[in-house]
């Protein structure tokens, strides 16, 4: 018998370290992945009350969580590749002026 | 009901046995490859060690053993090290929720002949076969070699595109059996009709198209020939196993044939009927032949693989790739629109 | 399988630190490492332990399925693209040294009261070990029924999604022929 609060503070730690990463990170891909790891830890939580509350949705809902991150990262490394192209570098920093 | 003791007894003797007579089967698949492919082109295959060139596998091990196993110096350590690992534990862990046969009895603990059955074992072997393409990934990237590097990539695009009509292909026998778990699918296709055709979900189930992309979907998987382009020596050297010696080598080696093996496995469980067949005779029999019906139709659909390598040329990449999304695709959806509506109509 | 109902509270005690265990190691190595294949890799890590803890809660298909397209599908998507562009280990800049020195201890203040007030505030009882059975029956019956609209939504979303990624991860034709005139 885990208690809930458990299974909330470790979707805590992981949406505090994806933010930690979205923050402080310079590489354009490294940032997408603390995203990817904010969302995980929203997954989390969505599991974790529907065992609580015994509601099978909280499951479901998961589902549209993965399809909405996948067409994100599908979209958003599509446009890295597209910067990439035109700037050769993936450092945030670099992509300072709009037009090259 | 098993004590907890009892059970971990149990299961640590089927894993043990399921490991043994996988590597072996691995072993001998490789003997069956070259002795039928050297027959298909008119010439002996092993013939030197021992009858028939059975103790070649034997040999081969050794080789492999004591042959200087070389790491280049420019490579990425960690994950060179790590991808045949990936690629072996992934190949040999789906063997712990494939059945074999029924039921049985021994020593008085009643048991099935199946080291776990999950509820969603077929998922898991979905699951396992995707994380497979990691070690191949891996190791085109930690070679840092360009020719390793676009075999990698090449192999790993291939696999995954292929694993969407895979998947897409099974889901079919799915809603014809209710459940994700191999036993209850298995199950479903006992009996006969027509008086003496078996209920496979090849005839009965009408999966024949099913069993044809996911036959195909499969060698495309396994980078068997015709789709072999990113390991074939003709093309890209080696393809991502260029820079591997040795027992890296081997292991990525094992880690194919393995994978033949669970694919062919899992075709006999889905398609084929899995176990059912004639059972007479005494007990000790009856536990017996389940498990020999069940191996000859693995050995079939083995034979079946290593006769297509004999015999096809291999695609290009493009074809490949336009073949699998053009094609397979939108073929196994219509196979699961079709099998949808059947189902739903006959009910 | 019987399992003696004094030991199963400490096993499903066991499994979640090791996994949540791992989760975090997983996340930290994220943020620590410096090439972002390594990063990758972590985020899989976190992935393949999270399945493990929906299995602990009982959500079996959800565990499948993230395994199958979060791990095996989305992550390998991220690898390949780290392999192509091959930019190598991230720099660090002036603004990035800053963002590190305020913002990580002040993450671990906010994530230690966070974990303090659901400690003590939080109101929700334990939950034992596989507590709410996810089959893959019923999760499919609610998907195509009570959640039919967002699920045919999702699926037009996802169709975008390619249409966007084919277009602007195809080569532009303006590009080539400036490289042409040059």
């Amino acid at each position: 018998m885990v208690p809930l609060s458990y299974y909330l503070i470790l979707s805590g730690i992981l949406f505090a370290c994806g933010v930690t990463g979205f923050l402080i990170k310079r590489n354009i891909i490294t940032i997408f992945l603390s995203i990817e790891l904010m969302l995980n830890g929203a997954n989390l939580s969505f599991v974790a009350f529907a065992a609580q509350w015994h509601a099978l949705s909280g499951q479901v809902f998961v589902f549209f969580v993965m399809v909405v991150a996948a067409a994100e990262a599908a979209v958003g490394l599509a446009i890295i590749i597209a910067v990439f192209r035109t700037r050769e570098t993936l450092n945030v920093d670099r992509v300072n002026l709009l037009k090259l | 009901m098993l004590s907890i003791e009892t059970f971990v007894i149990v299961s640590v003797i089927k894993i043990v046995i399921a490991l043994f007579v996988l590597l072996t089967a691995v072993a001998y698949t490789v003997w069956l490859e070259r002795k039928v492919v050297g027959h298909i082109q008119n010439r002996w295959g092993p013939t030197r060690v021992g009858p028939f060139g059975l103790l070649q596998p034997l040999a081969d091990g050794i080789k492999f053993l004591f042959k200087e196993d070389l790491t280049p110096p420019h490579v990425y350590k960690p994950l060179y090290i790590a991808a045949p690992m990936i690629a072996l534990v992934c190949a040999l862990t789906s063997i712990s929720v494939i059945p074999v046969g029924n039921w049985v009895t021994v020593a008085g603990v009643h048991t099935p002949l199946q080291i776990t059955d999950l509820n969603i074992g077929l998922l898991l072997i979905l699951g396992i076969t995707s994380m497979g393409v990691y070690g191949v990934a891996l190791a085109g990237w930690s070679s840092n070699n360009k020719y390793s590097l676009l075999g990698g990539l090449r192999a790993s695009a291939q696999m995954v595109s292929y694993e969407v009509s895979l998947g897409l292909s099974l889901v079919g026998v799915l809603i014809l059996a209710g459940s994700f778990s191999l036993r209850d699918i298995v199950e479903a296709q006992g009996g006969h009709f027509w008086g003496f055709i078996p209920k496979w979900n090849i005839f009965y189930g009408g999966q024949i198209i099913a069993f044809f992309i996911y036959l195909i979907s499969a060698y495309a998987e396994t980078n068997r020939v015709p789709f072999d382009l990113p390991e074939a020596e003709s093309e890209l050297v080696a393809g991502y196993h260029t820079e591997y010696s040795a027992m890296k080598f081997a292991m990525f080696f094992m880690a194919e044939y393995a994978n033949m093996i669970t694919v062919a496995c899992v075709a006999s469980l889905l398609f084929l009927g899995g176990w059912h067949g004639p059972v007479f005779g005494p007990p000790i029999l009856q536990a017996i032949l389940p498990i020999f019906w069940f191996v000859l139709r693995v050995f079939g659909f083995l034979f079946v693989y290593i006769w297509v390598r004999g015999t096809l040329p291999r695609f290009r990449y493009d074809q490949l790739m336009a073949f699998g999304w053009k094609f397979l695709l939108p073929l196994a959806i219509a196979n699961l629109v079709i099998t949808a509506l059947v189902v739903t109509l006959r009910s | 399988m019987e399992v003696h109902s004094g030991i199963e509270p400490m096993i499903h005690l066991t499994l979640f630190l090791l996994f949540g265990g791992i989760c975090v190691a997983g996340a930290v190595n994220l943020l620590a490492q410096r090439h972002p294949i390594n990063s990758a890799l972590s985020l899989v890590v976190v992935m393949g332990s999270l399945a493990g803890e929906y299995l602990l809660l009982g959500a079996e298909f959800v565990a499948a399925i993230q395994v199958i397209i979060y791990a095996g599908a989305i992550m390998v998507l991220f690898v390949f693209v780290i392999m192509l562009l091959n930019a190598g280990e991230e720099e660090r800049t002036g603004g990035s040294r800053v963002a590190l020195l305020f913002g990580v201890p002040g993450m671990l203040i906010g994530t230690v009261l966070m974990a303090w007030v659901l400690l003590e505030r939080s109101g929700t009882q334990a939950v034992s070990m596989g507590a709410l059975p996810g089959a893959p029956k019923t999760i499919g019956w609610l998907l195509f029924h009570d959640f039919l609209l967002p699920f045919e939504v999702t699926s037009v979303l996802v169709l975008i999604a390619i249409m966007g990624a084919v277009v602007l991860a195809s080569h532009p034709e303006s590009v080539q022929q400036r490289n042409k005139e040059r």
